[in-house]
């Protein structure tokens, strides 16, 4: 039940979150799609163990997030809900990797520390980056951008139902279960026998509201085919933006960033 | 289950995505030859119905714990594999962008273990033998659950073998399976029984709904080998990719076997990349160069002082950086736009 309301009213805010207008909002959906996988690319190809040259990349989210007006406390819930399966599998990797790695004054770290901070550090950035962009593009415009890179137009046109439908369905289902729960007050959640029938209320529901939408859709002209207003136009400023962080993810990649601050402080400070 | 973006390597994730994004346009391409409008707008409701009956957590007997719905053989039941295919592929890339589950490089394993098992797999295999029009409800319960355990237990070992192949974990294939699939076995039998519930429920209240997966009959046997071989292709490549990425011959067993002090395969990238580095770091030879460490003799090069402290103030100093650069920019947006709020005259 909780989990449905939170879940309704994230879909609401990234959708109030896209609806702004900010630089970054301005830029073609398409050049933040690709942006972003080449941002995912260059996360995931470090070495297993490898924490402090993934440092620097954590710029992207927070640049394009502070940009786009992205508040960082919501973000940061979202991860912490996503987190528990990360955790389950990472932390297999400090108990059974016991082998000293690093060592830091008199403190030793091991390797299974490295590459549990190593995951986690990951886990933070790649979902961080995904929440960033569709709250500083819309979900609509990245599906256009998905269907414009060769995304099968069916795929497209299911994923942008899929997402209307979305918000009168999560509502149905909260409904269904909170009638459940005045009506069942000590059970906590229902039984499989009154599962399978809630859930099938919920999909008869579904159709007949579907059949509803589908036929006024088909008042008003549907004819299979989502359009969306105003065509996506690659400016200067949307291929500056792809190349320019394209050139620093690979310099990220190339060079350790963060040693060379740090020597380059520590040397000052001789 | 959803596999983490965390745990992938480029190798895993690209031949994963390549195969998922493959199937999932071998089906658009064979839903596209039958057009139908009200499919499409029955896809997209249907997608969303997994999404909310996903939240509608019910009590697993006898465990204490409690599942929910995957929806992909459900979908599969009602709508054909090909059309459940790409609603799952909806339903897992809403996830992946907006709900933050799994990553959107790993929407490929994803969609593989979660929706290429239940509805090309499972479904085929283990339930539309035993779910007839006229089945009883045992046969059809029984059909359900077969197919719920065996596409749950598919995913779950989609999971195992992507994380151990792109070596993100020191746990062994063995003892992360033994992790996994028993609780996955819980699920799926729980799973079955409430999908076969809602089976029984819809042909009780609107039979003709049932009917909407059989009409795909005639051509479903010419796809077949299509799918098995993309199928077999990702394995393959997914498998191939890896074993000749490692850095040693025996680097994918190395890996899969060795717990404890053995750090992790380098695949070729990593290797060209970590060269290219060497090659323009100004600081050349630091402590802290892990992945090319080689297996078993030394583990590690030794741990110097030096280099680490001059690692941990980067660190800390490309944080803050990173911290001021976002905080400036805030600043910057919100001066340049307090002038233009008061837009009246003067």
């Amino acid at each position: 039940m909780a989990g449905l309301e939170s879940a309704l009213a994230h879909l609401g805010s990234i959708e109030a979150l896209a609806a702004r207008a900010t630089p970054v909002h301005r830029l073609d959906p398409r050049a933040k799609l690709l942006t972003t996988g080449a941002f995912l690319a260059t996360v995931v190809s470090f070495g297993p163990r490898q924490v402090i040259p993934l440092l620097p990349l954590a710029l992207y989210p927070v640049a394009l997030g502070a940009l786009g007006d992205v508040p960082a406390r919501p973000v940061l819930a979202r991860l912490a809900l996503a987190s528990p399966f990360v955790l389950l599998v990472a932390i297999w990797n400090p108990l059974l990797d016991r082998a000293p790695a690093l060592a830091i004054g008199g403190l030793v770290v091991s390797g299974g520390w490295l590459s549990f901070a190593s995951i986690l550090l990951r886990f933070c950035l790649t979902l961080g980056a995904a929440l960033v962009l569709v709250a500083v593009t819309g979900f609509d415009a990245t599906c256009a951008a998905l269907g414009r890179l060769g995304a099968p137009r069916i795929l497209v046109e299911q994923l942008l139902l899929l997402h209307r439908y979305l918000f009168v369905l999560v509502d149905e289902a909260a409904r269904l279960l909170r009638a459940h729960a005045l009506r069942a007050p000590e059970a906590r959640r229902p039984g499989l026998r009154v599962a399978g029938s809630m859930l099938g209320q919920l999909l008869l529901r579904t159709l007949a509201r579907a059949q509803r939408i589908h036929r006024a859709m088909l008042c008003r002209g549907f004819d299979g085919v989502l359009r969306r207003r105003g065509a996506l136009r690659l400016r200067a400023v949307d291929l500056a933006f792809t190349g320019g962080w394209c050139a620093f993810f690979a310099l990220a990649r190339a060079v350790d960033l963060p040693r060379l601050l740090g020597g380059l402080a520590l040397g000052a400070g001789r | 289950m959803h596999m983490s973006d965390a745990f992938l390597s480029p190798a895993v994730g690209g031949a994963m995505l390549a195969a998922s994004g493959g199937v999932a346009s071998v089906a658009a391409r064979r839903l596209r030859r039958r057009p139908d409008e009200g499919r499409v707008a029955l896809m997209g409701v249907l997608g969303a119905f997994v999404f909310a009956a996903q939240m509608v957590n019910f009590a697993i007997p006898g465990t204490g714990s409690s599942g929910h719905l995957a929806g992909g053989l459900l979908l599969a039941i009602l709508l054909g594999p090909h059309a459940a295919f790409l609603t799952m592929a909806s339903v897992l890339a809403v996830q992946a962008f907006v709900f933050a589950d799994g990553g959107l490089l790993a929407l490929g394993c994803n969609l593989f273990n979660m929706g290429f098992c239940a509805c090309y797999v499972a479904y085929p295999l283990a339930c539309r033998p035993l779910v007839g029009r006229e089945a009883s409800a045992r046969r059809l319960a029984l059909g359900a659950v077969a197919g719920s355990v065996l596409a749950l237990q598919l995913g779950a070992l989609g999971v195992v073998v992507e994380t151990a192949l792109s070596g993100a974990s020191a746990l062994p294939l063995r003892s992360f399976a033994l992790l996994l699939l028993p609780v996955h076995l819980a699920i799926g039998i729980a799973e079955g029984l409430v999908t076969g519930a809602v089976v029984l429920f819809l042909r009780r209240t609107r039979p003709e709904l049932l009917a909407g997966g059989a009409p795909a009959a005639p051509g479903r046997r010419s796809l077949r080998p299509v799918l098995v071989g993309a199928a077999l292709a990702a394995a393959l490549v997914g498998g191939v990719v890896s074993w000749f990425a490692s850095a040693r011959p025996d680097g994918l067993e190395w890996s899969l076997a060795r717990v404890g002090a053995a750090p992790p395969a380098v695949d070729r990238l990593h290797r060209l990349l970590e060269g290219l580095q060497a090659a323009t770091a100004l600081l050349p030879g630091y402590a802290f160069r892990g992945d090319a460490a080689p297996a078993g003799a030394a583990p590690w090069p030794a741990p110097s002082a030096g280099t680490t402290a001059s690692g941990i103030a980067g660190a800390l100093l490309t944080l803050g950086l990173a911290v001021a650069v976002g905080a400036a920019l805030r600043l910057a947006r919100r001066a340049d736009r307090s002038p233009r709020t008061p837009a009246g005259p003067p």
